[in-house]
């Protein structure tokens, strides 16, 4: 496979054809703030987060989904990047029902992590305050809607990794949202197997287990790696 | 002879929120007296003085606006203070106080007098009742805000952090030493 050279934030850097910005960001220890994306699952670029000023392009692209290409000048750091992440951080905050002092996983949520990464000092937009549900049907687990920010990890990990598919996503718009079987209680969704795999992966406090209370939830996520590496290298290691 | 000396006039004021703020601030303990020496509490829920003053240093500001009362407090507090601290997540976010948005003011009333209430209450309708706002808000949603004292409730330490910074005329770097939430 060819070797493509480009350079970020200005060095110098090699890649395999076929690699993505995010990739070589993350070997190189270059911060690009990343949400709908996790290594193991297929890359959607769904959140915006990961954006990256290309020079010659109009656009701003997802790191994560973006391949390197022979002499790419990438910016992964400007003030117009920094602006737009606060402002999707922003966004996220205000059409959700965020209220991180009685949440689950307050002190360990990646979207709490990514607003003090980001500097959100606070939410110029309007709070929408959408009516969402939550649902306890399912003997192990609870999905509170309120928290969601659809990054369709959950949707992710349960097609691809567990083979279940439960989830998908309906609506649109302010309305969108996941949904178990064919938007039906999650306790109903026969196609479930308990794994908790999805409960593992969501970022928020969206999707946790019953019986813990206000920040006692603490995701572990190196299992993915694990298995992925199982499976398509053969190889049962468990990395640091 | 250092009476004479104008010392900072600082006020704290408490909207739509729990106390735990005000708390937290009197859990600085033995700094209250050195702060006691050191600036002027014209205005606060923890002292008797009846009305908001004019000229006020520094405010800081408890809780979401959630009522009229509270509207008409944080017009007055931004008309008469230099430098308006949103003290709190309430206070940055809505925060808990937001919670009850989901559910319109009537809703919530009839649900707390007379379907929760061990015993049934009238639904209270009196005057002086402060009246809820369709939505509790963020205080930056209504006035301007200068800095934001972040946490549910913020810590002592924080507190004494934005104080003191103000205090020597610095404009309390909160955003980058302690942005956090919940
Ligand atoms: S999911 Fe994260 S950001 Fe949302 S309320 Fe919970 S701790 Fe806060
Ligand atoms: S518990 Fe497992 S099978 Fe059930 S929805 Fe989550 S990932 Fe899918
Ligand atoms: S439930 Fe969690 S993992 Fe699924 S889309 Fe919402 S935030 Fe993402
Ligand atoms: S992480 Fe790249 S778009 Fe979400």
């Amino acid at each position: 496979m060819a070797v493509k050279t480009f350079t970020i934030d200005g060095q110098q850097f090699s890649a395999q054809e076929g690699e993505t910005i995010l990739q070589v960001a993350r070997e190189h220890n270059i911060p690009i703030p990343t949400l709908c994306f996790l290594e193991g699952l297929s890359e959607v670029g769904a959140c915006r987060l990961c954006l990256i000023q290309v020079e010659g392009n109009n656009k701003l692209l997802p790191a994560c989904t973006t391949k390197v290409e022979e002499g790419m000048v990438v910016h992964t750091n400007t003030e117009k990047l920094k602006k737009y992440r606060r402002m999707t951080i922003a966004l996220l905050a205000s059409e959700g029902n965020h209220v991180c002092a009685v949440c689950v996983v307050n002190n360990h949520c990646e979207l709490q992590n990514l607003a003090y990464e980001v500097g959100l000092v606070r939410v110029r937009y309007p709070y929408l305050f959408p009516k969402k549900e939550l649902d306890a049907t399912h003997k192990r687990f609870v999905i509170d809607h309120n928290r969601c920010v659809l990054c369709t990890r959950c949707v992710r990990v349960c097609d691809e990794v567990e083979g279940a598919h439960v989830w998908d996503v309906a609506g649109r718009g302010i309305d969108c949202k996941i949904v178990t079987g064919l938007d039906e209680p999650w306790g109903d969704a026969e196609t479930c197997t308990s794994c908790g795999k999805c409960v593992l992966v969501c970022p928020t406090g969206t999707l946790f287990e019953k019986g813990v209370t206000v920040a006692e939830m603490e995701k572990q996520q190196d299992f993915l790696k694990f298995l992925v590496n199982a499976r398509k290298k053969r190889e049962w290691v468990y990395e640091e | 002879m250092s009476e004479k000396i104008q010392k900072p006039r600082v006020a704290t004021a408490w909207l739509g929120g729990c106390s735990g703020c005000h708390m937290s601030f009197l859990d600085l303990d033995e700094r209250l007296i050195e702060l006691h020496d050191k600036i002027e509490l014209v205005y606060s829920p923890i002292a008797d003085i009846k009305e908001f003053p004019r000229n006020v240093d520094v405010t800081l500001v408890e809780g979401a606006v959630s009522n009229d009362e509270n509207e008409e407090m944080a017009h007055l507090v931004r008309k008469n203070s230099r430098f308006v601290i949103a003290f709190g997540d309430c206070a940055t976010t809505g925060n808990v106080t937001a919670m009850r948005n989901r559910f319109t003011p009537e809703e919530l009333m009839r649900r707390t007098y007379t379907e929760l209430a061990e015993e049934k209450f009238a639904i209270p309708s009196d005057s002086i009742i402060a009246k809820m706002l369709p939505k509790a808000i963020a205080l930056h949603h209504l006035i301007r805000v200068d800095a934001f004292l972040h946490g549910c409730p913020p810590t002592p330490d924080e507190i004494w952090f934005a104080i003191s910074e103000l205090l020597e005329g610095r404009i309390p770097k909160l955003a980058t030493a302690y942005l956090r939430y919940g």
